[in-house]
């Protein structure tokens, strides 16, 4: 099974970089994971990476298209109306792209990594803002624990004041709808798919149990970009 | 006036068929209604236990409890099978509502909420929209009781009666209301209800809201609910949310359900007209006595 992943992975890593052009209007292909669905086990459970990925973030990614077409159509017609009432289904589905790519990077299998607390530049930052790790999980738990009904928290960086912020954001909205120059390092989806098959109601569970695969190298490269 | 209603007692089939007339809607709303400041509290002591389905009528308890309750759900949690599962009832019942009547009791314990109706904790912690604290607890209980009853076991089919009357002519026809239906509780982004709701113009409507917001603050009335939170379904459906609200509508929804509060509404409207009516005529008469200024006033006459 991993050689078939392998196989797949390096076919879509290809094609991934090219995404579809239909009439010169860019559209989107689901993202192949950088890991087995197993992989992230016992934190989050196979079914549920594949449910997660294949079901939910593919419909993000084909009503997402669906919404482009029909907004590149309604341009194309000077059909104001029907562009501005586009715009919450773009959101909305545009969003859960955007955000579900961000996920998969910031998940990572122990033995690769995941859960291995950050070092250098990043980890100094924490332990400015927060005292410690530990204390900057607890508050991201606390306020992901605290999201009523569906949505993220994050763990992010505001890059002109270069100041690392903890954000919640409803639904799907991305990170920047809270401040144009945060740049997200960790979001945690919270919506109740990415736990319930396992976790059921104890939301709390699962993020104690996250932290074992974050992928903190991907998140230090990112902040270390933002803030070199 | 706002109104706030209710749920309604459910009527389980095999009870002897007690004709739910309008006089007797409005006679026993009448006591309770005009004696309860303003609302109509869910009938939360009665402790029906999940297994027995006991005939009883609609009663607005006079006693005010200190805490709100857990209410059973009107049938036993694997009543549904095999459309909604009993482990979705074990958890959706028995641990998010159980959750939200928790820490509700928490949250208004000692402060001007404690000892108020589920209702008065609706409106006053919506405050207008610039909601408090304990508004999304009280709100989902209240949701969670209107949904449970919202179903029943060999539910769906079709509404009749002055329910379908309505349908067909506010949505066109039973067909139009499913789609609207269908659409609204599909395209509800993340958590949320659906609703068909009787509104101010006296018409059916389909709207849905987010999270835990529903018509009682939004002036509405509601008639029916289907959750779309992702754990309401997600067991039994996984991602699947439009097979599951396909399967609501096909096996669960309880139009018997949704035909009481329609006339429970009506009874209210009515009541409310002719009490504005009442008054309109007091006002003439003590308009005219007060213009009448050459005769003396005349206790007896009155």
């Amino acid at each position: 099974m991993a050689l078939r992943t392998l196989a797949t992975r390096k076919t879509l890593g290809a094609l991934s970089r090219f995404p579809q052009q239909l009439r010169g209007l860019q559209t989107f292909t689901l993202p192949d994971l950088p890991y087995d669905y197993g992989a992230l086990e016992p934190a989050i459970s196979g079914d549920i990476m594949q449910l997660h990925h294949q079901k939910h973030h593919q419909t993000y990614i084909t009503n997402y298209n669906k919404a482009l077409e029909q907004l590149d159509d309604a341009i194309a017609k000077g059909d104001a109306s029907t562009a501005v009432k586009l715009q919450s289904a773009i959101k909305f589905n545009g969003g859960g792209h955007v955000n579900h790519s961000i996920f998969w990077k910031n998940l990572a299998p122990t033995k690769e990594g995941g859960g291995e607390p950050p070092h250098g530049s990043l980890g100094w930052a924490i332990d400015q803002s927060y005292g410690s790790v530990g204390k900057l999980i607890a508050k991201m738990n606390a306020e992901g624990a605290a999201v009523q009904g569906s949505g993220w928290v994050w763990l992010a960086v505001d890059k002109e004041l270069k100041r690392l912020v903890v954000e919640t954001t409803a639904n799907q909205d991305p990170l920047v709808t809270k401040g144009p120059s945060l740049v997200p390092l960790i979001g945690i989806d919270v919506w109740e798919h990415a736990y319930y098959l396992q976790y059921k109601n104890v939301r709390p569970d699962y993020l104690k149990s996250i932290w074992k695969v974050i992928n903190w190298k991907y998140v230090s490269e990112i902040y270390e970009k933002e803030c070199p | 006036m706002y109104v706030f209603f209710s749920n309604p007692t459910y009527h389980h089939p095999d009870c002897s068929s007690r004709e739910i007339t309008m006089a007797s809607i409005v006679s026993h709303l009448t006591s309770s209604f005009l004696s309860t400041p303003g609302f109509c509290r869910p009938s939360q002591s009665l402790h029906q236990s999940q297994k027995q389905m006991r005939c009883t009528r609609k009663s607005v308890p006079r006693t005010i409890s200190a805490s709100i309750d857990l209410k059973p759900t009107p049938y036993a949690l694997d009543a549904l099978e095999p459309h909604m599962s009993k482990e979705t009832l074990e958890y959706h019942w028995g641990k998010h509502q159980r959750g939200y009547v928790d820490n509700l009791n928490k949250q208004i314990e000692g402060t001007e909420f404690d000892g108020k109706s589920l209702g008065e904790i609706i409106i006053a912690s919506y405050n207008n929209g610039d909601v408090l604290p304990a508004f999304n607890n009280a709100a989902q209980v209240w949701n969670h009781e209107f949904f449970w009853e919202s179903m029943k076991p060999g539910g769906g089919g079709t509404p009749s009666g002055e329910l379908l009357e309505l349908i067909n002519r506010d949505f066109g026809s039973f067909e139009s209301l499913v789609s609207e239906f269908t659409l609204a509780a599909t395209t509800q982004f993340g958590s949320g209800w659906a609703w068909l709701v009787y509104k101010e113009d006296e018409k059916l409507a389909v709207v849905n809201s987010s999270n835990a917001i529903n018509p009682l603050v939004l002036n509405y009335d509601p008639l029916l609910t289907i959750d779309v939170w992702e754990h309401a379904y997600y067991l039994d459906f996984k991602n699947l949310r439009a097979d599951y609200i396909s399967t609501f509508l096909d096996k669960l929804v309880s139009w018997t359900a949704v035909s009481i509060r329609l006339l429970e509404v009506q009874a209210v409207v009515a009541l409310r007209k002719k009490a504005d009516e009442n008054i309109a005529e007091l006002d003439a008469i003590i308009a005219t006595r007060d213009n009448d200024t050459t005769e003396p006033e005349d206790p007896d006459e009155y």
